[in-house]
């Protein structure tokens, strides 16, 4: 039996697969099919009745969102069934779907922030009547409370059940839905609870008319005024694509893009309502500590401050950057440092045993997060992906959902949305593991993927696990031609693309801990807040950074610098991609761009950098033409090129695998880096995930 | 039909089946497979609903989701999408009157406004907590219009008086017969039979057919059906039995040695 289906869609022949709904061959076929409640990656739901279209000899209009093609017939002489999607007939059902669809529909568009970018709004004028016969009254629905980020207006709501949908298959917490029927039939969580979910904003984007909106961004700006920059988001380590809306210079709010690779078509809430941060608690000047405090300076004064600072003698000098750190940033500073003779450098969290081997595969997340649809079992090591990936959580439950994905964590329970086999609270139980069931599903599957978290190589047995991990990977043949199933997952935005430049501690030099640990002279912080600052003693500490933060309040010279939507810079995310932000608003007051702080210093330092650009900078990173290195390709993930690197014999660890519990490196989701605790979204989200003790907050 | 919503405040904080309805909540939950546990929610909350004096109040929605594993917004979909379900306190003696077309144009105005009168507005439940009533859709029993139904139980063929009669009862804790109100036996004629009144209508002796037409000769003894008493015989729509030998029935084809050579079975000695 053929696997295809011929359809003649408003004249022209066309074949599809059999699995197609009509709606898909329609759109094949070049037609526009318009649309409420049908949405790709969600079920079909088939109850707007938009899609409606013609098939000849067919009593009713179809709705072409449910109609598998496959289930379709030919015409009795054996052609190809007709289909039109225009034409009276068709005009006319759509018309008056419009019209039972808006008969409870508010005319409230003037104050609806879904206004200028709203779906009903969009086809009533395209499909529907231009005046409204309707002289009754209008239902009125009350208001649900869905928590501080979703606003409802429920009056609006054509019930179309998006969302509904969108909770409970791909957020996976099954807490929306439409109670009554009929005319009383309304959206709502349970009792008006909020939702718990880390993707919860979603589902505004996904609302096809008002009932659905932004809370922080109610009334805030129209969609016609605000600037639209395409830009990578820096809140977890996957660099999901966003879109950050600007007014004047002012962030308004940030929407997903498309990336299929990345993050299909979603955001995580924080990195959707984080914006409120960017302008709050902002480093926007220079700052010099007198007398215990800070004063405002000058660029002049501070520089010169931290030119004496660094007087001290390199062995004297360490240097930290935070999760935050761009590329460039990470570049200057790095070059900077070494020519001073500085060897006490590194961008790893306190403990770090990963990231010196010199095999950049080794910190990487090799499979791909797109590669977690092709995989068939997966083992989570020290990681819980919902709170250090959440987008790429929801992923896994697709994957586990529609495919048959097999899930094995070793490291602390949580809900994940979707079932897993505990294998193990601590690195001492992969011991055991070639003793357990998981590990025969393991080795029969055809794409296994092991991922460590990368807290569970922050600790004393980092090398051994690392190691351990390593020779798991090649027993259970996860690294073949065309797989590598090994992969780090990183929680920190900035922390590959600086080991990518090799910002880690010198032959000789002291990593992280020791830096901190109030042995030396001058402690410089990139934007690391998420250290331990407390040992610092009497070193002298200059930050550079965006946020007044704990790094600040501890530095005795603060040096401002952009955030991620004040400049155009490169970022690494946890699977090796390289990409770039882009500057949607200009850097807050006097602050400057990382490495053009770290340029200007150099000439102070008499150590001038050679690069006078940021573009300059980037050539340099990227190599000669035709050279090949890690920044001359951009937007792509390795992926499979790494199995060559990732196959080779691992060196033997010295020590034992621990058998203290993995702790998650996330301890509070809406509030891990300075820009989400600058938030007072976040802040209130925060506060309510602890008080109702969700899962999305640990603790 | 107005917003249902959850009285919180009446539900308290929990609820518990009663012991001896453990065994119905098995049965229902025997009927689906372990992992469909969970379309045994309506019997479930049904009979929650019967444990929590007639209504389902938010606890016992909460038991019934737990014991099946459910997602309490399912739960909740569920119970406000059937209006049987009652999400607010009733009566003792729950009155569920039927104003659908036939009831209605037999007087079920009428009906309600004795309702009104003797206990209040829909869902108010009496201070003695004994009575309460709503308006319904159609129950089903059209042909005694109009009727109520109180509790389990259907009163039929009501005028103003009879109803209001019974609410008196009611209210007075005297027990009151369920079944039509007036001279009447289930859905037959007032006042008895008017048709087919003949009793030999009834015994078989005006259907004298002995035997079907066309029948092959008997090989044994007329049996008691072929004699046409239905009476005699079990309802053929009922059970389907096996035909055996010895066993008499209307066909006797075990009789027959060409019954096997119609195809329908092979003969067992072409399988050696």
């Amino acid at each position: 039996m053929s696997d295809t289906f011929k359809l003649n869609i408003d004249g022209q022949e066309i074949e599809v697969p059999k699995h197609y709904t009509l709606m898909q061959a329609c759109e094949e076929a070049g037609a526009e099919i318009p649309r409420f409640c049908y949405h790709e990656r969600l079920s079909v739901a088939g109850n707007c009745r938009m899609c409606l279209v013609e098939w000849e000899g067919a009593p009713k209009p179809i709705a072409s969102c449910a109609q598998i093609v496959g289930d379709m017939r030919p015409n009795r002489d054996g052609s190809a069934p007709i289909v039109r999607t225009g034409g009276a007939y068709v005009e006319k059902a759509r018309n008056g779907v419009m019209e039972f669809l808006l008969i409870n529909h508010p005319l409230d568009c003037p104050i609806c922030d879904q206004g200028g970018e709203c779906d009903l709004q969009d086809q009533a004028v395209a499909y529907g009547r231009s005046t409204s016969r309707y002289e009754e009254n209008k239902r009125a629905v009350e208001d649900k409370y869905m928590g501080p980020l979703v606003k409802t207006i429920m009056t609006r709501c054509i019930q179309c059940t998006r969302c509904v949908r969108f909770v409970a298959e791909v957020a996976g917490v099954e807490e929306m839905g439409m109670i009554s029927r009929g005319e009383n039939a309304e959206i709502t969580t349970y009792l008006e609870k909020s939702l718990t979910s880390e993707l919860s904003g979603n589902v505004i984007d996904l609302c096809p008319v008002g009932a659905l909106t932004s809370k922080p961004y109610a009334f805030n700006a129209r969609p016609w005024e605000l600037r639209k920059t395409s830009s990578i988001d820096v809140m977890d380590a996957m660099g999901a694509a966003i879109r950050v809306d600007a007014k004047g210079d002012a962030v308004m709010r940030i929407m997903p893009e498309l990336n299929e690779e990345v993050n299909e078509e979603w955001l995580s809430d924080k990195s959707r309502f984080v914006w409120d941060g960017l302008g709050r608690q902002r480093l926007d000047r220079p700052y010099i500590r007198e007398n215990g405090k800070l004063r405002a300076a000058t660029w002049g004064e501070a520089f010169e401050a931290v030119k004496a600072a660094l007087s001290v003698g390199p062995d004297k000098i360490g240097v930290v950057a935070g999760d935050l750190i761009e590329v460039e940033q990470a570049k200057a500073a790095l070059d900077l440092f070494r020519s001073l003779g500085v060897k006490n450098t590194d961008c790893r969290p306190a403990g770090a045993r990963y990231g010196t081997s010199g095999v950049r595969e080794h910190y990487l997340f090799n499979p791909t997060l797109m590669g977690i649809e092709e995989a068939d079992a997966l083992l989570l090591i020290g990681t819980n992906p919902r709170v250090e990936a959440a987008v790429w959580n929801a992923r896994i439950r697709k994957s586990w959902l529609w495919g048959n994905l097999k899930i094995g964590l070793i490291g602390e329970a949580a809900d994940l949305t979707y079932p897993y086999e505990h294998l193990g609270t601590s690195a001492a139980d992969l011991d055991q593991i070639a003793s357990s069931d998981f590990f025969q599903v393991l080795k029969d599957a055809k794409r296994p993927m092991i991922v460590v978290g990368e807290s569970a190589l922050c600790r004393e047995d980092g090398l051994k696990l690392s190691e351990t991990v390593h020779k798991l990977s090649q027993t259970v043949s996860a690294v073949t031609e065309g797989w590598a199933g090994f992969g780090v997952l990183h929680t920190a935005a900035g922390r590959v693309g600086a080991l990518d430049v090799g910002f880690v501690p010198a032959e000789g030099g002291l990593a992280t801990v020791d830096i901190l640990g109030g042995d030396l002279s001058t402690v410089v912080l990139l934007g690391a807040d998420e250290v331990d600052l407390t040992k610092l003693g009497n070193s002298k500490v200059i930050y550079v950074g965006s946020h007044g933060d704990a790094g600040a309040s501890r530095a005795d010279i603060v040096l401002p610098s952009a955030a991620y939507t004040e400049m155009t810079a490169t970022y690494v995310n946890t699977e090796g991609r390289v990409q770039m932000t882009t500057r949607a608003v200009q850097p807050k007051g006097e602050a400057r761009e990382g490495w053009a702080i770290f340029r200007a210093l150099s000439a102070v330092c008499g150590k001038p950098l050679p690069y006078d650009t940021a573009d300059q900078l980037r050539a340099l990173l990227r190599g000669k033409e035709g050279e090949n290195t890690v920044f001359s390709g951009r937007g792509y993930a390795p992926g499979a090129r790494g199995v060559e690197a990732l196959s080779r014999p691992v060196a033997d660890a010295s020590g034992s695998l621990s058998s203290a519990a993995f702790k998650s490196a996330i301890v509070d989701f809406y509030l891990t880096n300075p820009i989400a605790r600058a938030s007072k979204t976040m802040a209130e989200c925060s506060a309510l995930a602890s008080r109702l003790d969700t899962p999305v907050a640990a603790e | 039909m107005a917003l249902r919503r959850f009285d919180l405040e009446a539900g308290g904080d929990s609820f518990s089946f009663k012991p001896e309805t453990e065994d119905k909540i098995a049965f229902w939950r025997g009927k689906y497979p372990a992992d469909k546990q969970r379309s045994a929610v309506i019997p479930l909350l049904w009979l929650a609903q019967k444990d929590n004096n007639g209504w389902l109040s938010e606890p016992a929605m909460r038991e019934v989701a737990d014991r099946l594993e459910m997602p309490y917004i399912r739960v909740y979909e569920v119970a406000t999408f059937y209006t049987m379900f009652r999400l607010q306190p009733v009566g003792k003696f729950h009155i569920q009157l039927c104003g659908t077309t036939p009831c209605q144009l037999r007087g079920a105005e009428g009906l309600k406004e004795v309702c009104t009168r003797e206990i209040g507005k829909q869902m108010y439940v009496t201070d003695d907590k004994r009575l309460s009533w709503e308006e319904v859709e159609c129950l089903g029993a059209c042909v005694n219009a109009p009727m109520v139904q109180i509790n389990d139980d259907y009163y039929e063929d009501l005028t103003p008086e009879s109803l209001a009669q019974i609410i008196g009862r009611l209210k007075n804790g005297v027990d009151i017969t369920p079944g039509p109100q007036i001279d009447r036996v289930n859905s037959a004629p007032e006042g008895g039979a008017k048709t087919l009144t003949d009793a030999a209508l009834f015994d078989g002796s005006r259907n004298a057919i002995k035997t079907l037409p066309n029948l092959p000769e008997p090989a044994g003894e007329a049996t008691a059906e072929a004699t046409g008493r239905p009476d005699a015989g079990a309802p053929t729509n009922v059970k389907r039995e096996e035909p055996t030998a010895g066993k008499a029935t209307l066909i006797d084809t075990t009789s027959k040695p060409d019954a096997t050579k119609d195809g329908m079975s092979a003969p067992k000695d072409k399988k050696d």
